[in-house]
């Protein structure tokens, strides 16, 4: 089975993004960017798949390709999911941030050259906070998905997913090929070891650009603005429990 | 313009999250439709067609939508986008799992979990976690938007809209298999007026249990946690708030032994009054928060019970 793992550079979920001072958007200049987090779960599931790890059974992955759409510097992206165990890379070059519905036909286009019987990726990314790509991805290649993985095995031709939902969990079967999407407690991501970071250097990674696939990207939405949140007027440090419950009381919160 | 609500129900009543929606949805329009899917529905139906405003319910109904499968959503809504400018729903698990989807078959850009409207086509969201707000606007003739329910009122009860049945699709790729749903008496989290919220210094499930739910039953508070705690396997999954969590915004957030990491905070940050207790003066948690209490939980927990009396 071959596994498609679209990953995306963001911000690292460390750095508290700063909004800048024209309001044209987060500056992103000069601050530290990682693979996304739950980009990282779905690189490891897809790695699992592959070893037999957990309670997969070896060799359900026999390929694993890594595609990011974005700056030339994502490559760095791409080369971590290899050193993680990734067999090989694609990078799409786009200078602009693009939209989930724009990513998402790209994907498409990449699916049907490259013909996956599973496409695992993260739930959102922690930038745009979107949490689209993945079910757009499905609907626009009439795919059943499988949203915010919390478990999954891959049985029969068919994907059994454990979905993290509002109340508790659900768990559905969904025919391959499909689109899942991971959640946080899916797995622990691992740290790629010096030899694998070695050896993933010799490892392929094709370079596209957007106009190669002929899809329309361009923006639906259009940002005014990109504001600071209002900010929270200074608290008061009380000295003990009676005092916090007489002041929530005459402040009415109680 | 006319607007399609689709609904987010029990089965029995439609929940507070779709009266929410329901007020950002007329101040884009007052022809305001609310669809209920699902099997057995009848009644939630019926409760949607009490919230004052709405002009029209659609029920549907299949065994896919008793489960709210995103293919079945699909399937079943196409045929109605039609009729619609612009089709909003709450951002709960099944909203962010369907509405994009549903986006990329219009051939629309989705815009995901609104917090203001500031006309029928610009809206206000949140990025990078809750530190940036973002206002986009859309010229496209259809838009489908998930609402974050915290950021808007309810709306009313007190209307009578007739209920209408319309043909429910199913999944056909797709089963359902089982699900395993947390039993509480507590408020529901993302409704609650008070939540009191657990971090990794309360040390162990049992200790988390024992410390957090007298004080939740003492004020009638939902039991929430940090990703640390639900990681550590002290609480479960769904009490998780923050950014990959529940966002929530009561009118009390009691933070108890919670540093404030970033990814928390964007969870809870919109909440009334903010309570932090923790015995590190400088976590950052207590930047956000109204009233701060610098101690141990197991001494400041016990008195605080003892002055609520």
């Amino acid at each position: 089975m071959k596994v498609l793992v679209p990953v995306k550079r963001v911000i690292d979920y460390n750095v508290k993004a700063r909004v800048k001072a024209d309001q044209s958007g987060v500056d992103l200049a000069n601050v530290k960017m990682s693979m996304n987090p739950f980009d990282e779960i779905a690189v490891e599931e897809a790695v699992r798949l592959k070893e037999g790890k957990e309670h997969h059974a070896a060799g359900t992955a026999t390929e694993i390709v890594v595609v990011s759409i974005g700056v030339t510097q994502a490559q760095e992206t791409i080369r971590t999911a290899l050193a993680m165990g990734a067999d090989r890379g694609l990078l799409i070059q786009s200078d602009t941030d693009l939209e989930p519905l724009a990513v998402a036909k790209l994907l498409k286009a990449v699916v049907e050259e490259e013909k996956p019987d599973l496409v695992l990726m993260g739930k959102q990314s922690i930038d745009g906070d979107n949490n689209a790509v993945g079910q757009m991805l499905a609907a626009l290649l009439d795919w059943p998905q499988a949203t915010f993985a919390g478990k999954l095995a891959i049985d029969g031709g068919k994907a059994t997913v454990t979905r993290e939902v509002d109340g508790g969990l659900q768990t559905i079967a969904a025919e391959l090929p499909a689109v899942v999407t991971v959640d946080l407690r899916l797995n622990t991501p691992r740290y790629a070891s010096l030899p694998n970071i070695m050896k993933a250097k010799k490892k392929e990674i094709a370079m596209k650009a957007v106009t190669d696939y002929g899809v329309d990207v361009a923006d639906r939405l259009k940002v005014i603005k990109v504001t600071e949140p209002p900010k929270r007027s200074a608290g008061v440090k009380v000295a003990d429990a009676a005092e916090l419950v007489s002041k929530l009381k005459s402040a009415g919160a109680l | 313009m006319a607007v399609l609500v689709i609904a987010d129900h029990d089965g029995s009543t439609v929940r507070d999250t779709t009266h929410k929606t329901v007020t950002a949805a007329l101040s884009l329009s007052s022809d305001v439709d609310v669809l209920v899917l699902g099997q057995g529905a009848q009644a939630a139906a019926d409760s949607a067609a009490k919230i004052a405003g709405v002009r029209k319910v659609l029920l549907a109904e299949s065994a896919g939508l008793g489960k709210m499968l995103a293919e079945a959503v699909e399937a079943t809504v196409l045929p109605l986008a039609g009729g619609y400018d612009a089709i909003l729903t709450p951002a709960t698990t099944d909203g962010k799992n369907f509405a994009p989807r549903l986006a990329a078959k219009l051939d629309v850009a989705p815009i995901s979990d609104i917090i203001e409207v500031v006309s029928a086509d610009t809206f206000v969201r949140p990025i990078y976690a809750g530190n940036a707000l973002e206002t986009i606007q859309s010229s496209a003739a259809k838009k489908v938007i998930t609402v974050r329910p915290t950021a808007f009122a309810a709306a009313a009860e007190g209307g009578s809209a007739p209920v209408e049945s319309v043909a429910g699709a199913d999944a056909p790729k797709t089963a359902f298999v089982s699900e395993e749903m947390v039993k509480s008496d507590r408020p529901e989290l993302g409704a609650a007026k008070i939540i009191v919220s657990g971090g990794r210094a309360l040390g162990s499930a049992d200790e988390f249990h024992a410390v957090m739910e007298p004080l939740a039953d003492k004020l009638g508070a939902a039991i929430g946690a940090s990703r640390a705690a639900v990681d550590a396997g002290y609480a479960p999954n769904d009490y998780q708030v923050g950014q990959t969590g529940k966002v929530v915004a009561p009118a009390l957030y009691i933070a108890i032994g919670i540093s404030g990491a970033i990814q928390h905070l964007a969870g809870m940050k919109d909440s009334k009054t903010i309570v932090a207790i923790n015995k590190d003066a400088d976590a950052p948690i207590f930047q956000v928060a109204d009233y701060g209490l610098v101690g141990d939980y197991k001494t400041v927990v016990p008195e605080l019970m003892a002055a609520l009396g």
